[in-house]
């Protein structure tokens, strides 16, 4: 099926539709006769990118929200991880933390913003805070989930050869769990990258948030289009990473084997 | 207590809780008596639902009895223990490791070295006819490839005791029969004494074609209605399911359980 379709063809399966909407966008900005300011064209747009990228100035900023995604990504994997699996081995311990993470749960990380500049001040650390707070929680939910979504008579299996304790653990619960733990990894560093750009919006003096605020208010948009487009391509690669890592994690799961 | 009795059961029961606030109880096993000899191959042959898993899962202590109690050596069962081995219905593989992880998991837990294990894995996958599978995983073999492969690490385990739960209910008939062939040559094989089995199913003639002598239970709440010896020679094979004897021990045995059958459906 998919490997006997080829490459270029899967290629150009993929491309197609892009360049037929950059087509789309060249003749509505050249016939359309709107202000080049409010809808510049995509030539407009390419030779911003060529200066940003000859500049420095686009890969400062990329690196940046890399970096600060990153931080706050770690950070959330480090305490959501072995938080989720402790409440997921121990229901009377989640059911003890449920009243105080329930309520949490629903202020958006944005919600935080306020708050994090005053404690962190604008940069770095608010909107790492911000990150970590949105990448948290989908990765402790899913964490939970996948302890609990362990199939009992796998956990029956280990326990009638003798397993407990740390081999348990080692062999059945985090190998069990994992498929689950890796969506939440993947969903969490998705909903981080979204939300570094919307604090750098805000909390920020660089990175392709604030450098997209920035032009704005210069009325640059081509420099503008060129950051989202930036944070598009950079969220698509962090996405096909993390797929790449789950195929290389789980080379027993059905359909992922390479 | 007889010197050849390996496990004893005793006025066994189990009693469920349906719903959490107490009141709704089931009744899965009424006072189960049953004495299994040392090497010997025993089935447990009852309709579904009669409570001879619950009774392998106690055995095996992976549940606890209500009320009376099973030994093991004259011990009472507290746990899980590293005489006894399971062998489940649906086979159980963990999907993460390969048939060979899968053999020797159990071997790692009860600490044997790495040459050790290595050496038992391989023999075990060579007598289920698994060792060209040894590095694949479980979604890639075809059902009754995934129950050699419970069987191997079953009788990896070198337990004395082995506590089958319908290992082959969920094969086709075809190769069940090549299976419960496969499991006789194994157990008649290993060095030293036979092990002794306890084999739970639902199948007569699969019972009669494999034990020594079946155990047959009632329906719900379960108890053992009697024993019945099966007298065949061993080593059993096609020929055997042929026989006229076997045939009608399974007609015998039919009758017996008939009634049991009708007061559940």
């Amino acid at each position: 099926m998919g490997e006997s379709e080829g490459v270029v063809y899967r290629i150009g399966r993929f491309l197609i539709l892009p360049l037929l909407a950059v087509a789309a966008w060249w003749i509505v900005s050249k016939v359309g006769g709107f202000n080049p300011v409010l809808f510049p064209a995509p030539d407009a747009v390419a030779s911003a990118l060529y200066n940003l990228g000859a500049s420095g100035a686009l890969w400062v900023h990329i690196s940046t929200s890399v970096k600060r995604v990153l931080v706050g990504f770690g950070l959330a994997s480090a305490l959501a991880l072995p938080l989720g699996l402790l409440l997921g081995l121990y229901r009377p311990l989640e059911a003890f933390c449920d009243g105080l993470l329930s309520v949490l749960r629903p202020i958006p990380p944005f919600a935080w913003i306020p708050l994090a500049i005053l404690w962190f001040g604008i940069g770095d650390g608010s909107t790492q805070f911000v990150v970590l707070y949105a990448a948290f929680w989908p990765i402790l939910l899913n964490t939970i989930a996948g302890v609990r979504d362990i199939d009992r008579s796998l956990l029956k299996a280990a326990s009638s050869i003798g397993s407990r304790g740390l081999s348990l653990f080692v062999h059945v619960i985090v190998p069990g769990s994992l498929p689950l733990v890796l969506t939440g990894l993947r969903i969490g560093l998705g909903i981080a990258w979204m939300s570094i750009v919307a604090a750098e919006l805000v909390a920020a003096q660089s990175g392709l948030g604030f450098m997209i605020m920035f032009y704005r208010s210069l009325f640059i948009t081509e420099n503008v289009i060129v950051g989202m487009l930036a944070i598009g391509v950079l969220g698509y690669l962090m996405d096909r990473l993390m797929r790449a890592i789950e195929k290389r994690l789980m080379p027993w799961r059905p359909g992922l084997k390479v | 207590m007889n010197v050849a009795c390996k496990i004893q059961a005793v006025g066994v029961r189990k009693e469920y809780e349906v719903s959490r606030k107490g009141g709704d109880r089931i009744l899965a096993l009424d006072g189960v008596d049953l004495e299994v000899h040392a090497g010997e191959f025993l089935a447990i042959l009852g309709p579904s639902g009669c409570g001879k898993s619950t009774f392998l899962n106690i055995a095996a202590g992976l549940e606890r009895s209500s009320a009376g109690e099973i030994r093991i050596d004259g011990q009472h069962v507290e746990g899980p223990g590293p005489d006894r081995a399971m062998c489940f219905q649906d086979h159980v593989l963990f999907p993460w490791k390969t048939v060979w992880e899968n053999v020797e998991f159990g071997l790692r837990v009860r600490g044997l070295g790495r040459k050790e294990r290595a050496a038992i894995v391989a023999h075990y996958l060579g007598l289920v006819g698994l060792s060209k599978f040894a590095n694949q995983y479980p979604h890639e073999l075809s059902g009754g490839m995934r129950q050699r492969c419970a069987l191997a690490r079953t009788f990896a385990l070198d337990a004395a005791t082995l506590l089958m739960d319908e290992p082959f209910a969920s094969v086709d008939a075809q190769t069940r029969n090549i299976l419960q062939e496969e499991i006789l040559r194994i157990w008649d094989q290993g060095a030293g004494p036979r092990k002794t089995v306890v084999y739970v199913t639902h199948s007569i003639e699969e019972a009669v074609f494999l034990a020594d002598r079946v155990a047959v239970m009632t329906a719900r709440p379960g108890r053992v209605l009697g024993v019945f010896d099966v007298p065949l020679y061993r080593p059993r094979n096609d020929e055997t399911r042929s026989d006229s004897f076997f045939r009608d021990l399974v007609v015998h045995l039919w009758k017996v359980i008939r009634d049991q059958v009708e007061r559940i459906s």
